[in-house]
């Protein structure tokens, strides 16, 4: 969910999961903390409200959401139309169903169970600075050579806006442009989350999870897979930073979520065999 | 002998010459782009495809991606030495022969110009072509579809005349109608959503690209020959 308030009224039992940005969610008038797990009973209602920090939060059903499976997958391509609930974003009066959900967990039964957020569990990133500036680590990409040292230099050194012609498809960034001396035409290659691309205009192009599958325009840098989340979380209006890291650092990178991640799952597991 | 032309100058020798390798690039932590080298031809393309074959098998591998003259190629984790990956890609593509693959003849019906090729003044602008050159050099036109991607069903499509080579736009035009036939760059296509878009349009067709009733739901696969052909021109 990227629109608050959401509120949802359960016509069955339901278990649910919260994960994302903390929305300050309720259970009729039980707070839910932040990346909590519980039951929902028959006729109670669920409502996320307005981030304080953050742009989205995501809400897991035991079971699935029952929608049909197109091309392997339940999740919706909005531009095309197809797939999730209809292939498109819901709204209000929509009535969902679960598939049929596994035997849930005791602690569930008794108020839920809930993990650290990764915001805290994780290293930080921006210790000092700005809040209103998230800085990602990125890799050089195939076209960085061919932007001149003062195009580097903008692109190192700026505080890039996150417009609102952004979504869950892509950010487009404003601040300096970032030209070419000469532009190059290229043939389109296929591309991955994160990816900053550099279109005639200059301003920079971050392709993110409903991103086209394949691009053409000059790619500078791209975002580390351990701080996509991070990017994923920031709001439109905020700013971005770009910080260089080595291959071997972006690889280590990824060490503290696997671990955080093996926590959770060796805690569920636990959970799981009581 | 062989001595004797290498002092003479930059012949024969046994490496291959920078020029004709192709160029590798990072992009993120799990993936590598390889793009061949040279100019947009469909020998390369098709040595393209047998690489992708040959990729998609390795086991660390999660998932090829052709694009038009490369292969974006996928790992399941980052490589643990990246230049051995590198190095077990371009012997690859040395050792690999062009893929034939014998693709089906698929005839669009396209209506050149009117509102929905709002781009064709630019084109000739940029040409000096006259409209009516463009569209007869652009039906008259064989075209091989490299890669399916960038949306579900959208073709790529090698085989444009370099006269009527046309850059992608500066301003991206919001939105373009599904079913818009194109030119970005080189590259030829027929778009398969309506929504923003770089490349220049010239007609509009009506031939579903995409179709999830049928199976596969790709009109179009790579290999495949493409004709357009005139079914109504709107100046």
């Amino acid at each position: 969910m990227q629109t608050f308030p959401f509120v949802v009224h359960f016509l069955a039992d339901t278990d649910l999961a919260l994960t994302g940005a903390d929305a300050a969610a309720t259970l009729d008038e039980h707070a839910l903390p932040p990346w909590w797990s519980a039951t929902a009973r028959r006729g109670q209602t669920l409502t996320l409200r307005p981030p304080a920090s953050g742009a989205r939060a995501y809400l897991g059903l035991g079971g699935g959401i029952d929608v049909p499976l197109i091309l392997g997958s339940r999740s919706t391509h909005l531009r095309s139309e197809f797939g999730g609930f209809g292939g498109r974003s819901l709204e209000q009066g929509d009535v969902l169903r679960t598939l049929a959900r596994e035997t849930a967990v005791a602690a569930w039964r008794s108020g839920g169970l809930g993990v650290v957020p990764p915001a805290f569990a994780l290293p930080a990133r921006d210790p000092g600075t700005n809040d209103k500036v998230v800085r990602v680590r990125v890799l050089r990409a195939g076209e960085y050579d061919l932007f001149s040292d003062d195009m580097h230099e903008t692109f190192w050194t700026t505080d890039w806006k996150i417009t609102h012609q952004s979504d869950r498809g892509g950010y487009r960034l404003s601040g300096p442009a970032l030209k070419l001396a000469a532009p190059v035409e290229m043939r389109s290659y296929g591309l991955v989350a994160g990816i900053v691309q550099v279109p005639p205009s200059g301003e920079p192009i971050i392709q993110l999870s409903d991103a086209n599958t394949a691009g053409g325009y000059p790619k500078m840098a791209t975002v580390i897979e351990a701080d996509l989340w991070r990017l994923g979380q920031a709001r439109l209006g905020s700013f971005i930073r770009f910080e260089e890291v080595s291959y071997e650092a972006a690889v280590d990178a990824m060490a503290p979520i696997a671990a955080y991640l093996g926590r959770i799952r060796r805690t569920a597991d636990l959970y799981r065999s009581l | 002998m062989l001595d004797k032309l290498r002092s003479n100058g930059p012949t024969l020798t046994s490496e291959r010459p920078a020029l004709s390798e192709p160029k590798l690039s990072l992009m993120g932590t799990r993936a590598l782009l390889l793009e061949a080298p040279g100019a947009f031809e469909l020998g390369q393309q098709k040595r393209i495809w047998s690489l992708a074959d040959e990729t998609a098998r390795w086991a660390d591998v999660e998932e090829t991606v052709l694009g038009v003259t490369n292969l974006l190629v996928v790992f399941s984790t980052p490589p643990r030495d990246l230049e051995a990956t590198k190095a077990a890609l371009l012997d690859a593509w040395h050792r690999l022969p062009e893929k034939a693959v014998s693709g089906r003849v698929i005839e669009i019906p396209v209506v050149y110009g009117g509102e929905l090729g709002s781009d064709l003044a630019a084109m000739c602008a940029y040409s000096g072509l006259a409209a009516e050159e463009i569209i007869a050099i652009h039906s008259a036109g064989e075209y091989t579809v490299c890669a399916i991607g960038s949306s579900p069903g959208f073709g790529y499509l090698h085989g444009l005349d370099p006269r009527i080579f046309m850059p992608r736009k500066m301003v991206p035009s919001l939105r373009m109608l599904k079913g818009t036939v194109t030119i970005g760059g080189m590259q030829a296509g027929i778009s398969v959503s309506t929504g923003p878009n770089g490349w220049n349009a010239i007609g509009w067709a009506a031939t579903p690209m995409f179709d999830l009733t049928r199976s596969p739901p790709t009109l179009l696969a790579p290999g495949d020959q493409i004709r357009f052909l005139v079914e109504r021109i709107e100046l």
